[in-house]
């Protein structure tokens, strides 16, 4: 039988989760630092820690296009919940992972989520992996997220990471790491928006450590209010490899966002690019909204959505 | 119809005033093509972003339909029924082509909308419609894209500042197969600036603008003879 959620889970569920989650297939739920469902399917298998919070996943070889979906809820004002994921994806698989936490806080104290997260992604594995977080509440209380995301890539390997915090999170510190294996392949989309008082800080490093290897690095932010913002994202390449890093930013209002790209080469045939701009929004592209029949706020909206998309 | 009564556009340079567009009055009919030409820096451009609202008249009037939208700012005419297409359109990272076409009509497109409106500027639909209004595309491909944003809907009037420039001879002749349907059903006024003698000849009616004001506006069969007359010594005609 399905667990009944309340409408506080749904919601968020909803705003985390875009391809919808549903107590079908490989599954878990994490409300206020506890499994409150959760579910395999044939070829992925979900165990429960033994020595610390948390859950290791096992993706098997023969796992096609299909999804998992492990949402986190935390709607306990003052919850510290912290929770230890491993993925271990075997030679082959291709999977969908959906990931992403929302914090409901109706109280004045801080609540928080520290989801560190590692994937073992074996020989010529394709994996996507979906994480948005999302803050809301009347409450007074911070609404906290610090997640950490360790990539191992195996021979051929591609994995695609695409993260979004859109709204409401107070505060954030969100560490990157990546060790790259012979020829294989990482993208990744970085989206963020902070407003008010929020601050958001990103450090990744991806390590180009096998022949052949490449990555591409996007990242898109908005800071309104008097929000902060820092990226600090760095490529090594220890061998012939290639990988582009761009970070683009629109500032608005107080806001302050610092872009730090790092590149570094250890090799001859180490190619790597860094690209960053951080710019208010451009009047040009006001103007021809507004010709277009919009209002100045309406053209504001749409071109940072689609900034952002 | 248009109609535009002594029109002054000033800019303050260092503390001195100039004026660019200098008591200026005119009008389209309904379903008129006016070709605005003249020399390079005369004011042409400014006068169509004045008629747009991007700037504002220090004075003057225009009139649509028997409007006064001289007061009505940049969107407020655009849904009175202006429709603008930039000399040089911007990019919007993030933005795909479709959702461009989407917005500029006013409604969500379908992808055999897109594609038809595309096909029409020169664009070959399938490879633009999902691509990026970014730098990716040429500035020719962003040209026919912003023309492409003008036709995506019904105005009362067009206005195209040199839809020629920046794009290849083929996607002009198709411009210019576009500007003759157009014109021919006659349901929108067009007013476009221009420099090339092609765009020129299907004019109804020819303004030329030099110094901010108008020295000659007629009937094509009037005006073109005086610009062709210059010869070589024009400077507002690309003559083929």
């Amino acid at each position: 039988m399905p667990e009944l959620l309340d409408k506080i889970t749904e919601k968020i569920l909803k705003q985390i989760d875009e391809k919808g989650f549903k107590q079908k297939g490989a599954f878990n739920l994490r409300h206020n630092g506890i499994a409150l469902c959760h579910g395999d399917s044939e070829h992925i298998k979900i165990k429960k820690k033994e020595d610390k919070p948390g859950i290791d996943i096992f993706i098997d070889g023969e796992t096609r296009g299909e999804q998992v979906h492990i949402p986190v809820v935390v709607d306990a004002s003052g919850m510290k919940d912290e929770v230890y994921n491993d993925f271990y994806i075997a030679e082959g698989a291709d999977v969908t992972i959906v990931a992403g936490c929302g914090i409901h806080n109706s109280g004045c104290n801080e609540s928080r989520h520290d989801g560190i997260h590692s994937f073992h992604v074996g020989r010529g594995a394709n994996v996507r992996y979906e994480e948005k977080h999302y803050g809301e509440g009347e409450g007074t209380g911070a609404k906290v997220l610090n997640p950490v995301t360790k990539i191992y890539l195996d021979e051929d390997a591609v994995f695609t990471l695409d993260t979004a915090q859109i709204k409401g999170v107070d505060s954030t510190v969100r560490k990157t790491d990546v060790e790259m294996g012979a020829n294989s392949k990482l993208y990744v989309v970085e989206k963020l928006m902070t407003h008010d008082n929020q601050m958001a800080q990103s450090d990744m490093e991806v390590r180009m450590n096998g022949e052949g290897s490449s990555a591409q690095i996007v990242s898109r932010s908005v800071a309104k209010g008097e929000s902060k913002q820092v990226f600090h994202p760095k490529a090594v390449g220890n061998t012939k490899c290639h990988a582009h890093v761009q970070c683009d930013s629109i500032i608005m209002e107080h806001a302050e966002v610092s872009s730090i790209p790092e590149i570094n080469a250890r090799h001859l045939d180490a190619a790597i690019i860094h690209e960053a701009a951080i710019g208010r929004i451009n009047d040009e592209q006001l103007i021809k909204l507004r010709t277009l029949g919009m209002t100045e706020e309406e053209a504001e909206g749409i071109i940072i959505d689609n900034f952002l998309n | 119809m248009l109609e535009v009564k002594n029109l002054t556009f000033k800019v303050n340079e260092n503390g001195i005033e100039r004026s660019i567009v200098k008591n200026i009055s005119f009008h389209v009919d309904d379903g008129e093509m006016l070709v605005i030409t003249g020399p390079n820096g005369g004011g042409k451009s400014t006068l169509a972003k004045v008629l747009m609202g991007i700037e504002d008249a220090d004075e003057g009037q225009i009139i649509l339909d028997g409007e006064d939208i001289t007061s009505y700012d940049i969107n407020h005419r655009a849904n009175a029924g202006i429709g603008f297409a930039f000399q040089q359109p911007p990019r919007f990272k993030g933005m795909t082509v479709s959702r461009l076409l989407s917005l500029a009509a006013g409604r969500e497109l379908k992808e055999s909308e897109c594609c038809g409106l595309l096909s029409r500027v020169g664009l070959c639909a399938q490879e633009y419609i999902k691509r990026e209004v970014d730098s990716t595309l040429s500035g020719g491909e962003m040209k026919r894209l912003e023309i492409a944003t003008v036709l995506a809907k019904h105005h009362k009037l067009c206005i195209f500042d040199e839809p020629e420039a920046g794009i290849d001879l083929w996607s002009f002749s198709m411009l210019i197969q576009q500007f003759e349907k157009i014109h021919s059903r006659k349901e929108e006024s067009l007013i476009l600036i221009s420099h090339q003698e092609r765009i020129i000849r299907m004019a109804d009616r020819i303004m030329v603008i030099e110094d901010g004001k108008i020295g000659a506006v007629g009937p094509k069969e009037e005006i073109l003879p005086q610009l062709l007359d210059k010869g070589d010594s024009c400077a507002c005609m690309n003559r083929e």
